[in-house]
């Protein structure tokens, strides 16, 4: 498909459009004016939480779904932008808080995310499927317990509260709609980024390791080092997730990253399904609204159970998550369209 | 004499392109190669033959690195591989093929191929994609046209037929500059025509690419090679042209009347 685009002597912004597909344009449009019609509860409570959600399952969809590498720390790689955040920026603690501007913070929280993920990516690309997850469990559990017995630069419990958004050029990012937009970009960015990347020579080679490493070093390639950059992109995304996590806090704990929040992130990557990256954001979009609203509908006590009924249904039906469910709708129309042509 | 081919080669090549001094391999307490010592000039077509289990794929990890050797050095134009890891072979000219399929099922052929041209080059890491343009995405078209994969360019491979994989399996051999192959079995559930296929574009080589094939079929093997080693249990036990190895009776005892039944 896209070396047709390419041989298309049309115009280069015609060509621009195709590539880009009218379905982005609609979910674009849709996206945008969403602050048009919605309560502040929805814009940030739904909207931006399953944004940033959506990028730590995608961060994840990166190394499971091209890398074929499952990972349950991308919660602790968010959690060390976060921390970051509290200790290098302002906090309420009273517990460091050196108090540089957010355009210094907001890039060294990156750079500690992605260095911390390809370090662990480099520990755990000697190992394989089970072990792997494993090997990133443990990594997420002991970062947990690490943080929440450490005073001296994590503040143990009760971690640091007061992170704020910052105020640039006038704007409160505090606000519910800048707020919005800003995970808005921030997810645009790492979607299109993955969406992009996929089919690039890098992209290729991910999934080419996927498929088959041995032939992999069989043709010239260095699969570890490939595995730990990819690692490294994974970090940038979740440690940009982690950044917007604790403004839309306001704090970052223990609790944040904890091995619940650990599991959450692979629960929303496989019910949205992690062949593309759209995945990650519907699956987050899924379980934001019933972890806010299964409440409402069977009570405080059973809401997990709903949530889990639901996790079942999906993996039970469709093993390529809602994602599939839509593949299997489209070709059944299609047969259905074959038919009726007879 | 046999030695005479090799020596008029070496005269052409000034070098060897693989030289095994006493390589083994031990798994356990089995012992897969034992005391192999091989010079093979620079661009010789050479055929190993042997029954099941004599050892000719593990010599043929031993010499990719995909399984270190247990003993003794290898040597890949006059520079000592022994130590480098299987990538590091490559990028210096070596290239192979698998006795069945190590392919990339998820990707199309066109990338399959375009990734064992990109392996050694430059940019393995290009967050672009490659334009049509790109010198690596050109060798892999005119690899396509060379193998006759052309009407499945787009195909994801695992839907590929099994000849149509055989055929992939030999053209991930050829991208980037190779100056050695290693081919394991390439003949093998092959339909007579594509066997005649396979026979032309082996012989369609350029010359200063070498290659060791391995090959059951005595009749692909024989018309490709230029010299044949016989293998049985982890040795090497006769070195010939294939007129001598084809008539040697130990030959016809071990391998035609024992290992073809």
């Amino acid at each position: 498909m896209n070396a047709d685009v390419a041989r298309d002597p049309a115009t280069p912004a015609r060509n621009l459009l195709a590539r880009i597909g009218t379905g982005h344009f609609v979910l674009a449009a849709l996206l945008l004016a969403y602050p048009l019609v919605s309560s502040d509860f929805f814009l940030t409570q739904i909207g931006g939480y399953s944004l940033i959600f959506g990028m730590l399952a995608l961060s994840l969809s990166l190394l499971a779904g091209y890398g074929g590498m499952v990972s349950l720390a991308q919660i602790s790689f968010a959690g060390v932008a976060g921390y970051t955040v509290a200790i290098f920026g302002e906090n309420n603690s009273n517990i460091l808080g050196f108090g540089w501007p957010w355009w210094l913070v907001m890039p060294l929280a990156l750079f500690f995310a992605a260095t911390s993920s390809a370090l662990i990516g480099w520990v755990s690309v000697r190992t394989e499927g089970i072990y792997t997850i494993m090997i990133t469990l443990a990594v997420a559990t002991a970062a947990f317990y690490f943080v929440r017995q450490n005073y001296t630069l994590f503040n143990g419990f009760p971690g640091y509260t007061g992170l704020r958004a910052p105020i640039v050029f006038g704007v409160n990012f505090r606000d519910p709609v800048p707020f919005y937009y800003m995970c808005l970009v921030a997810a645009t960015l790492s979607y299109a980024a993955v969406l992009y990347a996929a089919r690039s020579t890098f992209g290729l080679t991910l999934q080419a390791i996927r498929d088959n490493p041995r032939r992999m070093r069989a043709i010239g390639f260095d699969v570890t080092a490939h595995k730990v950059v990819a690692w490294f992109y994974a970090g940038l995304i979740a440690g940009l997730a982690g950044v917007l996590l604790v403004w839309f806090n306001g704090r970052i704990s223990p609790g944040t990253i904890n091995v619940a929040a650990a599991i959450n992130v692979l629960i929303i990557a496989v019910i949205g399904g992690l062949k593309h990256p759209i995945g990650p954001f519907i699956g987050a979009l899924m379980v934001v609204l019933m972890q806010t609203f299964a409440i409402d509908i069977v009570g405080a006590e059973r809401f997990n159970t709903l949530i889990g009924v639901f996790f079942l249904a999906i993996v039970f039906f469709s093993p390529d998550g809602i994602l599939g469910l839509w593949g299997q709708l489209r070709q059944r129309l299609a047969q259905e369209d074959l038919r009726s042509r007879q | 004499m046999t030695a005479n081919v090799a020596a008029s080669r070496l005269q052409d090549s000034g070098a060897y392109a693989l030289e095994l001094d006493s390589v083994a391999r031990h798994f356990g307490a089995l012992v897969a190669l034992t005391g192999i010592n091989m010079r093979i000039a620079a661009g010789e077509r050479r055929a190993v033959l042997g029954s099941n289990g004599a050892g000719k794929t593990t010599l043929f990890n031993a010499i990719t690195g995909d399984f270190l050797p247990t003993e003794g050095r290898i040597k890949f134009f006059g520079e000592d591989i022994t130590d480098l890891p299987p990538h590091e072979r490559i990028r210096r000219g070596l290239r192979r093929t698998y006795q069945i399929s190590q392919l990339f099922g998820g990707l199309s052929v066109l990338d399959n191929i375009y990734l064992a041209c990109r392996g050694v080059s430059r940019k393995r890491y290009s967050l672009v994609r490659p334009k049509p343009s790109d010198a690596n995405r050109m060798q892999a078209e005119s690899i396509l046209h060379a193998v006759h994969l052309e009407s499945v360019r787009d195909t994801p491979v695992s839907n590929l037929s099994h000849g149509q994989q055989r055929q992939l399996e030999i053209a991930m051999a050829l991208g980037g500059a190779p100056r050695f192959i290693l081919f394991d079995e390439p003949a093998a559930g092959l339909s007579p025509t594509e066997r005649r296929d396979l026979i032309e574009i082996l012989n369609a080589l350029p010359a200063h690419i070498g290659y060791i094939i391995i090959e059951h079929d005595l009749d692909v093997a024989l018309r490709v090679s230029e010299y044949v080693s016989m293998m049985h249990n982890g040795k090497l036990f006769k070195e010939g042209t294939p007129e001598e190895i084809e008539n040697d009776p130990q030959v016809q005892e071990i391998y035609l009347g024992g290992g073809h039944g």
